[in-house]
């Protein structure tokens, strides 16, 4: 019978008490306030037209990935949707060359032919960037299925929203993953909404339970707590790396911003984001938190601020100098080899 | 220093809009993230945050405002300390951030020509030893040759391990090499197809079994936009080194549902290679480079194909590459295009041909995208006259596209208009009489060729 369990509540309280260091915390800070100031001056660039297209930010979500990449280690394989900006910045790739990619210029991660949506980094292990809803599920225990088979004791982290749980694909990969027991840890980050369609209009039932009928342990998480976050990736996190199988955690999460950027988000209220964005924003609270409990200081926190304000300048500036592709990149990459 | 505060484009489309009213009143402080004031687009209306901390200064531009252009300054936002002094700050300086709007690249009018492995004129060489092998047998060994010669190399599929394939393709592979690289699947072929593509982003080597490929257009997406396209969006990262493969076409009274020829679809799609085999001899040289070639390929086989025997060579060496068609007949009369089982047929519409004085020459083409336009276009040139036999409906097909290749390509080499034989334009009927008449026959081939020689 599958575990699920509804907030696991305590998590929070006994990782901030234990095993972390205030350094480490420090770290989760930075790169929640990197992902939130590389999204807003996205949406900046956006609105001078520097970028093209869909731009889905991320902007309320940053504790979720920093979160569960926290426990992962280099090699682990990472997959996500077309909202991916904060998940490659959490995976160490670097903030020009995203934002150049956002820029569809030469430096950018695919050389300007993927854009916003689709980046990838084999480097990093991360595997993109994917514009079909949900077809990074089976792709991510795919990846899952070759550290099994290569028996390399790395495990997938696949990301997917309250949308994309209601495709089958997404029920025909927990199958296999069970059945399989791939090392697949699925993370489905329910920022409430898919477009416009709230997750009531849209989903039945609990999604943490989605995978109940395979067998697969599924708990709901904290989202907007990144230390509930990582204590739940912890423990699944290993769960899944011991060869036990798949794990479903269902991040309990919110975009503040509209889905993409022309989305004039008249599906919900303003205050119902107001209340979100004052109560539970996972930047403003934990910082609030390393100050109460003497992690840090006012101006130690400053000093972060400033550096992030020039990493997000630096990347603003590459991905406008950064030349467009040559005329001749149109014709490559279609086959390798070719 | 004061940040220009700038009409934002909030669309693809938009170049201007109104401002409809400010949230924020000068002086007032701005949080991060914080409404400022709304506008109305041509889609909708919407609220425009704030990127930075600070206190707004001077509104340059009131409530009410129509048509704003995108990239205006409406608005500045001081820092700490900054004076409120309506605009001094950045007056003479240039407002608007230039907008990447490069002048529009003109692109080469032609992709570069598709490079193919050279020609193999000693193919004939393989075959001074050679046993009679089935197609199925052919296919079977491929596997079972290039899985003992790499470890990454794994089949998957609905029955193909312990059943040993729907159609015995992958009889024995199981019991030689176990059941972590022979995996039987749920039926759940989006599933298993975007797994594998998965597996091959991850470094492995998948050799994906479909029952037929009918069953693929469940799977169609993660053949295309995650299989095809993702070398190419991922500036050249995320190679998918992987095989596709399975029956196609029609086989013998199974219905509309089972018997449709994907090869149109699948050679539409750049980041695809894909190949059609017709011998047991293809199907093992074919094979072996599909799944030694690192990008994804589509296998068509033919399920009427899978008993029929022919000599294949013994060299597990024996790698045919793919982009090369080869002449099966020689003729000087007319040229006759086929893949897959409609090469047999063109062949019985040779001899046929060739009783009447009309000497056909065969193009098997054997791979469709990339496709040998050399080998057709140098046929032409000697035959003059060309027809196309495929098994699949012929709007948008493989005949179009190699009629519209000659038609660029070789207008002059032309003394008659191209015809194409092809399957019915209807869904495939069941009874037999019908079924038969909807499938392109020997004799519509025969009576193509001689209307391209205008001969009755
Ligand atoms: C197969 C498919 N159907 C529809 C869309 C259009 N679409 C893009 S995002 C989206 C909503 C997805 O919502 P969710 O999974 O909750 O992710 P979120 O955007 O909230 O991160 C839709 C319907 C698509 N890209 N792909
Ligand atoms: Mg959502």
């Amino acid at each position: 019978m599958a575990t699920t369990k509804k907030l696991a509540a305590s998590h929070a309280e006994a990782a901030a008490a234990g095993d972390v260091s205030s350094a480490e915390l420090l770290c989760y800070y930075r790169d929640m306030l990197l992902i939130r100031r590389f999204e807003e001056k996205s949406g900046q660039m956006y609105g001078m037209g520097l970028i093209g297209g869909f731009c889905h930010l991320y902007i309320g979500q940053e504790a979720v990935v920093v979160g569960i990449q926290s426990v992962l280690i280099p090699g682990d394989s990472v997959i996500t949707s077309y909202r991916d900006h904060g998940h490659m910045i959490a995976c160490g790739m670097d903030s020009k060359g995203v934002m150049a990619e956002l820029t569809g210029r030469r430096g950018g991660y695919s050389k300007g032919k993927g854009g916003s949506m689709h980046m990838f980094s084999r480097e990093k292990a991360f595997y993109g960037g994917h514009g079909i809803v949900g077809a990074q599920v089976p792709i991510g225990t795919g990846l899952a299925f070759s550290h099994k088979y290569k028996n390399d004791g790395h495990i997938s982290a696949t990301y997917f929203g309250d949308g994309a749980v209601n495709q089958g694909q997404v029920y025909e990969s927990f199958n296999m993953a069970a059945l399989w027991k791939l090392p697949c840890l699925y993370v489905l980050e329910n920022n409430k909404y898919a477009m416009g369609t709230a997750q009531a209009r849209a989903a039945a039932g609990e999604l943490y339970q989605r995978g109940m009928a395979y067998g697969i342990p599924g708990v709901q998480v904290n989202g907007m707590d990144v230390l509930a976050v990582r204590a739940a990736a912890q423990e699944w996190g290993d769960y899944v790396r011991s060869g036990k199988g798949p794990a479903i955690l269902e991040m309990q999460t919110y975009r503040y911003r509209g889905h993409s950027m022309s989305d004039p988000a008249k599906y919900r209220s303003k205050e119902e984001v107001a209340k979100v964005r004052s109560e539970a924003d996972p930047i403003d609270n934990f910082r609030r938190m390393l100050l109460e409990k003497g992690h840090t200081t006012e101006d130690a926190l400053k000093e972060i601020d400033r550096e992030i304000k020039v990493i997000v300048t630096e990347a603003a500036e590459f991905a406008q100098q950064s030349p467009e592709p040559e005329i001749s990149e149109l014709w490559t990459d279609v086959l390798v080899g070719a | 220093m004061p940040i220009d505060i700038l009409m934002p484009a909030l669309s693809p489309t938009m170049t201007e809009g109104k401002l409809v009213r400010w949230l924020k009143s000068e002086g007032d402080a701005v949080k991060s993230g914080e409404a400022l004031f709304e506008i109305e687009t041509d889609k909708a209306t919407m609220e425009v945050e704030a990127s930075d901390e600070g206190r707004l200064g001077a509104i340059f531009v009131a409530a009410g405002t129509e048509r704003v252009a995108v990239n205006a300054r409406v608005a500045v936002l001081l820092g700490e300390g900054e004076s409120a002094v309506a605009g001094s700050a950045t007056q003479g300086a240039p407002v608007g951030i230039p907008v990447a709007v490069a002048a529009a690249p003109t692109p080469p009018a032609k992709a570069p020509p598709v490079t193919v492995a050279p020609r193999v004129d000693d193919e004939a060489k393989f075959f001074a030893k050679a046993s009679r092998r089935t197609v199925r047998d052919a296919l079977r060994d491929a596997m079972a040759e290039e899985m003992r010669r790499d470890p990454g190399v794994f089949v998957m599929g609905e029955e193909v391990a312990e059943y040993q394939g729907a159609y015995k393709v992958t009889q024995g592979l199981l019991q030689e090499f176990g059941a972590s690289r022979v995996i039987d699947t749920p039926i759940t072929e989006h599933g298993f197809a975007g797994l594998a593509v998965g597996a091959a982003f991850g470094g492995l080597k998948p050799i994906v079994e479909f029952m037929t490929f009918n069953f693929s257009m469940q799977a169609i997406d993660h053949i295309i936009n995650s299989a095809a396209k993702t070398l190419y969006m991922s500036g050249g990262q995320m190679g998918c080194p992987i095989v596709f493969r399975g029956p196609n076409g029609a086989a013998a009274r199974v219905g509309a549902q089972h018997s449709q020829c994907y090869a149109s679809w699948y050679a539409h799609c750049p980041g695809l290679k894909v190949v059609a085999p017709w011998s047991a001899a293809d199907a093992k040289g074919l094979l072996k480079a599909a799944i030694r070639d690192p990008n994804p390929v589509i296998f068509l086989e033919n399920e009427i194909m899978y008993g029929q025997s022919f000599d294949v060579p013994d060299d597990p060496e024996f790698v045919l590459p793919i982009g090369k068609a080869r002449i099966e007949r020689a003729g000087r009369d007319v040229t006759i295009t086929a893949f897959s089982r409609m090469v047999g047929h063109a062949l019985t519409a040779a001899e046929t041909l060739a009783a009447m004085g009309i000497e056909a020459e065969v193009i098997n083409l054997r791979s469709l995208r990339p496709l040998d336009t050399e080998t057709i276009l140098a046929s032409l040139k000697k035959t003059n006259r060309l027809v196309t036999v495929e098994e699949g409906w012929g709007y948008a097909g493989i005949g179009a596209e190699i009629a519209a290749l000659v038609m660029e390509r070789a207008f002059d080499d032309l003394d008659a208009p191209v015809v194409r034989v092809c399957g019915a334009d209807v869904p495939l009927p069941y009874a037999a009489n019908l079924e038969q008449l909807a499938l392109p026959q020997p004799e519509a081939i025969v009576d193509a060729a001689k209307s391209v020689c205008y001969r009755s």
